[in-house]
Formats: structure tokens, sequence, C-alpha cells
């Protein structure tokens, strides 16, 4: 069941992980700091180790024409995913700006190295990516949305809506309900990095007030009677599903997610981003160092 | 800052010069009712055909200046309110009734104002002579001769007119024709669930970065809010006083098979209320009873300084999202509403028969071939 979901996209890229690294210190919840020391937790990864996650599948799913949750998987992974330990923060931000690499935001930020950027589209999270790789020589990218579940650890809920009734208006209903539920946060506005706690991997403010940009693509899938996918996937990368403390899917040029129409609840409060570092290959590395040579050359 | 309550204490002196009834009924043998008044969405206990002659019905008003908030975002503003609700609340009674309402303006406030109702006939609508200061009450009686839902609204004069309505003061009364409502044949109409949907637009000033302003009062907010007020775009147009006030948690219920009569006022400006996957099965556009309902409306036009009535029986569960259909209205400035209606789903009416899925999956004859020529 599992190997016939995997032909969506973005699902399971394969990290492999040829160079050990030593462990970034994860787990201790940040104290008050200053702002050089804020700089530093920007810079720094945490290598979350490869284990069995289960994960809720994003996007819409079919079984025998009905619409129903998506599957929950247990899902192994075997290479750890090296991802930033805090979202990338406003100062960051605007260096790629200022390189003319980023666009500049909609309302210009403070500049602040202790707080998250947010107003980031898609567009500009994988424009500040591959600004960060050509300047590092690494391989910096938006996660998956499996690596960003798995990194997320238990800070993600599950908020599959599970009704017995064939009526797809009862389905309908309750997940309006459920959306109803959420609480808006009273107050928007970007906090300090660390604000929000650390999940058990050391990743900072996983599930705050500002809801994360993943690379993976928005999916239809049919189902049959056992949960199998039957035929290909509708995929549709013009949507892209964002993280938080609730999943949600974005039009990947917008900058701010709200509600409206026959949505409701709480929309995302803000749109930022983290990345995953690849290992995964030295020849993608060789090709980012090249990139990065040639305007020198 | 300017002086409110001395600019505006001329015009309620004047007012006190009229207030002397001339060929009043003599009305002491009526029978008096006296009526509790409920905050929107929600309309009072009425009988919607009565029996009872005509009769005086008492209601009371306080008027309240308090800051609300307006949007997901916090955005606030000095608004002023019949009886602590934007809108005010509905008020229900039947044609040949006297209507007779105490309206108070308690001292903790710092404006006069008063009530003008499009229902009335004479004096302004009762504007004239209702101009109370902050520490006064007054009591207004007229008859409500014609049958229909009408707007009321604060009127105090001048460029506190426009001013008083935009910082939500406006509401409804329902005068319902003694033997209730009827379709265009004259055969009787019921309903088994009312409620009022206030519409108000709002004009808040933004700072230099674009956010919404906050004034420590109304009187401080007046400059900036008159210059937006003056360009004629409301920053926020919404239903029940704030954008998402008749969604999610709040939003309105019903039944499938339940007659649902919508109340849809608009003191200051045009609307075009639509039931997004439901329709007007009678709908008194211009909310005036003594015309017969026009019947299977998409769309319909409540005109600015006007109340509409739309009655449907819904068939199938769901949502529905109740909008003002400029859509960029209902979802960037806020107007709209949703029904959440429960019972079962109907397969007649709309079934999805095949789900989503890619082009051709559904063809046994194989993929379909889109049409590429042009017919000449």
């Amino acid at each position: 069941m599992i190997a016939a979901l995997l032909h969506s996209k973005t699902a399971f890229l394969k990290i492999g992980f040829a160079f050990a690294v030593p462990l970034a210190v994860a787990g201790t919840p940040l104290p008050s700091q200053r702002a050089s020391e804020v700089r530093e937790i920007a810079n720094e990864t945490v290598r979350v180790p490869p284990t069995v996650f289960s994960y809720r599948a994003a996007g819409e799913f079919n079984r025998e024409r009905v619409a129903v949750s998506a599957p929950l998987l247990q899902l192994r992974r075997d290479a750890p995913v090296v991802i930033m330990k805090s979202q990338v923060t406003e100062a960051a931000f605007e260096e790629c700006v200022r390189d003319g690499a980023c666009r500049a935001l909609a309302r210009p930020s403070l500049g602040r190295p202790d707080v998250p950027v947010s107003g980031v589209s898609w567009e500009d999270a994988t424009a500040y990516a591959r600004w960060l790789s050509s300047r590092t020589g690494e391989i910096w990218r938006l996660p998956t949305d499996e690596e960003w579940v798995f990194a997320a650890g238990s800070r993600v809920k599950d908020e599959a809506v599970e009704t017995d009734s064939d009526d797809f208006s009862q389905r309908w209903l309750a997940k309006y309900d459920r959306e109803s539920a959420r609480d808006r946060t009273a107050d928007r506005r970007t906090r300090r990095i660390g604000s929000f706690g650390a999940n058990e991997h050391g990743l900072l403010d996983i599930a705050g007030n500002v809801w994360e940009w993943t690379d993976s693509c928005f999916v239809r899938q049919s189902l049959d009677a056992a949960d199998r996918a039957v035929g290909e996937p509708t995929t549709n990368c013009g949507v892209r599903v964002v993280e938080g403390a609730h999943r949600t899917y974005a039009t990947s040029f917008l900058r701010d997610a709200r509600a409206g129409g026959c949505s409701v609840g709480a929309p995302p409060d803000n749109l930022g981003f983290r990345l995953v570092r690849d290992e995964g290959s030295w020849l993608g590395r060789f090709i980012v160092s090249l990139k990065r040579l040639k305007p020198i050359g | 800052m300017f002086n409110r309550r001395s600019m505006l204490m001329c015009a309620a002196v004047s007012a006190l010069l009229v207030a002397a009834p001339a060929l009043a009924q003599d009305l002491s043998k009526l029978a008096r009712v006296k009526v509790d008044l409920v905050a929107p969405p929600f309309i009072h206990p009425h009988e919607q055909a009565t029996k009872a002659a005509p009769r005086i019905v008492e209601f009371k008003m306080n008027i309240e200046e308090k800051e609300i908030t307006i949007d997901g975002d916090g955005t606030k503003i000095h608004a002023m309110t019949f009886n602590g609700s934007v809108p005010g609340p509905m008020m229900v009674v039947h044609e040949n009734d006297y209507v007779e309402l105490t309206l108070v303006n308690p001292d903790t406030n710092s404006m006069a104002h008063n009530i003008d109702f499009h229902a009335a006939t004479g004096a302004l609508g009762g504007g004239e002579l209702t101009l109370i200061n902050p520490g006064e009450q007054v009591v207004l009686r007229f008859k409500a001769t014609r049958p229909g839902v009408f707007v009321y609204h604060c009127a105090p004069g001048g460029p506190m007119i426009p001013w008083h309505v935009v910082s939500g003061m406006s509401g409804a009364i329902m005068v319902l024709p003694r033997d209730g409502l009827k379709d265009e044949t004259g055969k009787p109409l019921h309903y088994d669930k009312a409620y009022y949907v206030g519409e108000n637009d709002f004009y808040v000033p933004k700072d230099e970065n674009g956010k919404f302003k906050h004034y420590d009062s109304g009187g401080e907010s007046y400059p900036e809010t008159v210059e937006v007020m003056r360009k004629l775009i409301p920053t926020h147009v919404v239903f029940n006083g704030a954008v998402g006030a008749l969604t999610g948690k709040n939003a309105l219920q019903a039944s499938v098979g339940e007659r649902v009569l919508v109340v849809h006022s608009q003191a200051n400006r045009d609307s075009r209320p639509h039931l997004i996957g439901g329709h007007g099965d009678y709908v008194w556009e211009t909310g005036k009873f003594a015309n017969p309902p026009q019947k299977d409306l998409e769309t319909w036009f409540i005109r600015g300084g006007s109340a509409g009535a739309a009655l449907y029986t819904f068939r199938e569960p769901g949502i529905y999202a109740y909008v003002t259909h400029n859509l960029i209205e209902a979802v960037e400035l806020g107007g709209t509403a949703h029904f959440k209606v429960d019972g079962k789903w109907n397969d007649d009416l709309m079934k999805q028969i095949r789900p989503p899925e890619p082009i051709g999956a559904g063809d046994k004859l194989g993929s379909i071939a889109p049409h590429t020529g042009h017919a000449r």
C-alpha cells in the first residue's frame, strides 16, 4: 500500500548520508540570548535521526469515488533529515533581497536577526534556498511535507475527519466544524525565535504562529477498497503544502494565506519557512559549486 | 480636538420646540405589550399572523458608544450602537400597531443621538423628535402603517449623519401584515425561522505602513475617517458587525426542509445578497409586503437605505455561503455569512457522478480529445 502511494512527485526524496556530521545540540529550551547568539542559532541545523514515524498523507483522496481521509502511513526513514533549527529570519531574508536574489517583501521587515521572516510565498522561499545554496556551496531546499512532519515529531496534529456516513455532506459539515473550532491567535505578530519552545529534536517554534512552506505539491489520488492507489495521481504544483499548527494548502505565489468565501476558521497567521540541507549526492554539491564558480570565471 | 458635546447641543434644543403632539387618537384603551429586544442575527419571539387588535408595542433601547473589533486582525473602531449591538436589534410589530420606543442616551456617552425610522411618517422619521444628549431619554410613538421591513438609523444632523451610520448606528424593523406574509396569489407563507442580517460598511484610516489606525476616542478618529468616507471605498463590508461574525462557530443554523426568512438591511450602501447553492424562493426585494414577492431569485438587490426579505426552504444539507455578490466585497472586505444545514443529501437534486480524476479516466472509449478547431 505504501509503495502504491509513492508516485507523488515530491514524496520520498531519497536522502543519503555519506558524510557523518556531529549532531547539533538538540532538545534544550532556548534561554534569552544576545543578538549574536541568535544569529548563530539562525545558522544552526538539527540532525533528526532516522526512525519509523506515522504520516497522514497530504492531499485529497477518494475511495471508490467517495472522498475519504488520507491514509495514515507508517513510514521508515533510513536517512536523517538535516534541518534548520529555527525559521529563516528577517535579517537573513533581507540579505538575500539586498543581493538581488530575493524579491522585496510587500511590507518591509525590520530586518531583525531574532524574528522569523513572514509574508513570504513559496516562490520567495525557493529563491532564498537557491541563493543560500549558491552562497554556501551546500544544497539547501524546502523540506518535503514528509520531511517536515518527520522533523516536527510530536508537534504534528493529525486532524483527519472520520465519519462513517456515505453522505458526503456529513463529512463536509464535520470538516467545517473542525475548522471552525480553531481559535485564531489573538496576537498574530511574529515573535522572537524560541518563543514557542523546542520540540523533542530541538527544532524551535514548530507549530507557532509562523506556518512553513514545504516543497510538496497538492496531490489527488484515487484508492481502491483496500486503500491501494488506483491510477496516477493528479499533481498540482501551483498549490503547495503548508505546515504548522494545522496543515493547509496554499497557492505558491501567495504571501498571506487568508480565509474567506466558504472557508472558515483560522488561516495561517504568517507564512515563513525553514530549509533542509541536502547531504545526498556529491554530484549535486559539485554542480552547486560549479554554479558558484561561474560568475567569477 | 473639538468639543463634540457643545457642537451637537444646539440641534437638541431645537428639537424640544416641536415635541407637542397634535390630532392624537385616544389610545388609552389599546392593549400594551412590552418586547425585550435580542441582539442580531436573532429576532425576538413574535407571531407571524395575529388575531389581536392593533396595540401599543413598547420597546426600550440604550444607546451605547463603545469600541468593537471588526475583523480577525483585531482592527477596532469606536462604534455607536443601538442597544449595544452592530447592527441594532430587529423590532417586530404588525401593521397598524403603535411602536412606542424609549430611547436612552446614558451619560457615559459623549455624543447626541437620535433615531430615524423609515417605517414612520413625519418629523424626519422621528429623528426631529428624538435627538437626545448624554444623560437624557426620550419616548417616541409612531403608527406602523406600512407593512414591510424598514431600516432605522441615527441621523443627528449634518456631517454627523453619515458618520454615525457608518459607525454602526443602524438596524431594522419588520412590520408584518396582521394576517401574515402571502405569496403572489394571496396564499399564506410561513417561516420556521427568521434571521436578521444587518450589513455595515466601515471606513478605517490606515497609517503609512498600510495598517489600520487605532484612535483613543471616536472624536479623534473623526477627521481622518471622514477623509476615507468621502472616497466612498469602504475598508470593511461586514454582516452583523464584524468580518466572520456569522461564520464558523457563529454560522447560521438550519435544517433541510426548514423555511427560513432572512431580512437583510443596509442603511448606507447598495448590496446584492446571494445564497451560494440556494435561491430566494420568495423575495421582497424592496422589502414591502403589500407587493407580491418575486420568485426563484438568484440574487436580489438591497438599495442603500433599505431592507429586503427572502424566504427559502433548504433542500440539501451542507454549507451555504450567504454573500453580497460583489465577490471582492464578500471575500476581501468581509461580506460573507454561512448557513450550516443538517439533513440528508438528496441525490436527485445533485450528485457527483465521478470524483475529480485525470482527464479521460472515466471514459470507457479512451481519453476525450480536446476540441481544437474553430467552427466557421
